[in-house]
């Protein structure tokens, strides 16, 4: 690991301030994947700010929505009482993430904030844009079975690796950020990036800028939910492709629905069309095969994942029977 | 309270002489450094002004506890918990695997919570009370965890055993013990590479089952 200034301040402005005027400074929380990069050298920060002692770490439930801070743990959080009763998905995505270890360490506002685990993106022998810009994407012509199929560029074709990320884009949720310039609200679904030219920002946050909470309104999504996950072991590995599915029922009638899917694209990947084709019907099997063969529409596979083209739907499918008879 | 929440910032130390010739040397250092090696990626610097380098990111002091034991210590910021514990504490029981997260061998706990010490740095667990394998034993009699994996063979090459008998114990005292699904799943982070799972499993079941308290 290069070596690195550390500073640990307990004042968030303090900490703010102390990025925005440092281009090569950056924040660590749980540390579980910058101080992976920053060992492999991916990654070489002049300056970590340790936000640890930032209190960030509550759970509320609030007027219509539910305020979990930026700093609260991912293990902790997937256990939490609240977050069990109000948001089952979200519990069920942190659970399916990562180790029992890794979620004691990692925070909510880090979770959401990983890099991609693409192999070429790790090993700086390769080519990669998002690490590099301009040097090429190394999985384009490479070995891209764990691909995007859905949202790529000739840049990039890295998929996000987080679990937690998909269910809150499904849910809806609004993330809160504080910067050198106030305090913003931002949109789940605008937060991360698509890749396009410029793959190297995954996010829209802005320099300076510090996640410090995560909103998730109320909704009747508390019953009917499956965090779905397909890996090449049982447990402790990241998707190939997993589904998120929320469904709100009326006896046997969809009165609304909530669709994502991970590991296909830059970005945990929402599905609105397909929660369309869902509301208003009979929760069965024919009418799940409808929402994700929609959900499917635009897919594009390379050499060696053309097997997401069925795995996706074959999630979908059983994320949404799981949900419905949950 | 101060000592539960320091706030350290080296970066705008002043007043006395030493200081005021510390942050002179560091932007002296890394002035050279960077002058060999322009741009923002200074680290990438050749080994030969590493040196140089060096002296502009000083140790930091850090007080914790380990197994029982307070130590005030000075470390480089770059040293992951792990290494401190390894290198400058002499507590080697804490194996180093991958180093990366992905095989639990590090597993210790902090305040109570198991972690992957390979992960952290040893200065973000100031003030923070650390358990590894040494501390798990009350004198000469093992810890009822230790004895299971000793009758139930929950090993072959022993390397991984530290840190799935830290996984162990806080697996059970999380209360995700109560089948054999949740036991594997929870201890998923502990990789065996001799294969003795389901020994492991035995003998967190025994424990477990014994209600001895762990």
């Amino acid at each position: 690991m290069n070596q690195f200034q550390y500073v640990r301040p307990t004042k968030q402005k303090a900490a703010i301030d102390a990025l925005a005027k440092d281009a090569n400074a950056q924040f660590i929380a749980g540390g579980t994947n910058l101080l992976d990069l920053m060992k492999r050298g991916v990654i070489a920060s002049q300056k970590l700010i340790d936000i640890n002692r930032l209190p960030l770490t509550k759970i509320e439930s609030q007027n219509g929505s539910l305020r979990i801070g930026a700093l609260a743990l991912n293990g902790p959080v997937a256990e939490d009482r609240l977050v069990l009763e109000r948001q089952p998905l979200l519990a069920q995505a942190l659970s399916a993430g990562a180790s029992a270890q890794l979620r004691n360490m990692a925070t909510v506002g880090g979770n959401m904030l990983q890099r991609t685990r693409c192999p070429y993106f790790y090993d700086t022998a390769m080519p990669c844009n998002k690490r590099e810009p301009g040097t090429g994407c190394g999985a384009l012509e490479g070995i891209n079975r764990m691909h995007a199929i859905f949202g790529f560029s000739d840049k990039c074709i890295a998929v996000h690796p987080s679990d937690m990320s998909v269910a809150l884009v499904a849910l809806d949720a609004t993330v809160l950020v504080s910067g050198p310039k106030g305090d913003r609200r931002i949109p789940f679904n605008d937060f991360h990036r698509l890749p396009g030219d410029t793959p190297q920002k995954d996010t829209n946050l802005e320099q300076g800028e510090l996640i410090t909470a995560v909103e998730i309104p109320d909704a009747p999504f508390t019953k009917h939910v499956s965090y779905y996950k397909v890996r090449e072991r049982a447990s402790y590995a990241f998707a190939l492709v997993s589904a998120a599915a929320a469904l709100e029922l009326d006896g046997t009638t969809i009165k609304s629905a909530r669709l994502a899917m991970g590991g296909v694209a830059h970005k945990p990947w929402r599905l609105t069309a397909a929660e369309q084709v869902l509301v208003g019907k009979p929760a069965t099997e024919e009418t799940f095969r409808q929402a994700a063969e929609v959900a499917m529409q635009g897919a594009k596979a390379f050499k060696h994942n053309a097997y997401k083209l069925k795995l996706g739907p074959n999630t979908i499918i059983q994320a949404l029977k799981t949900a419905a008879a949950a | 309270m101060a000592d539960d929440n320091p706030e350290i910032n080296l970066s705008e130390a002043g007043g006395s002489h030493n200081e005021a010739r510390r942050t002179f040397l560091k932007q002296s250092s890394l002035l050279t450094a960077m002058t060999f090696a322009p741009g923002p990626i200074v680290q990438a610097a050749a080994a030969q002004f590493d040196e140089k380098v060096a002296a502009a990111f000083e140790k930091v002091p850090l007080k914790l506890e380990v197994n029982g034991v307070k130590h005030k210590l000075s470390v480089e910021p770059r040293t992951t918990l792990l290494d401190l514990l390894r290198e400058q504490l002499h507590l080697t029981g804490t194996k180093k695997g991958c180093d990366y997260g992905q095989c639990g061998a590090c597993t210790v706990h902090v305040d109570g919570n198991r972690i992957n010490s390979c992960l952290t740095l040893a200065v973000m667990q100031e003030g923070r009370k650390i358990t590894t394998i040494e501390g798990l034993a009350n004198g000469d009699n093992l810890h009822p965890m230790q004895e299971a994996f000793l009758k139930h063979d929950g090993f072959q090459c022993g390397y991984c055993t530290p840190g799935q008998i830290m996984s162990a114990v806080a697996c059970i005292r999380e209360g995700h013990a109560n089948s054999e699904g949740e036991i594997r799943e929870f201890m998923s982070g502990n990789i065996c590479r001799c294969g003795a799972y389901s020994n492991i499993v035995a003998a967190i079941q025994e424990v477990k089952n014994g209600g001895q308290k762990v």
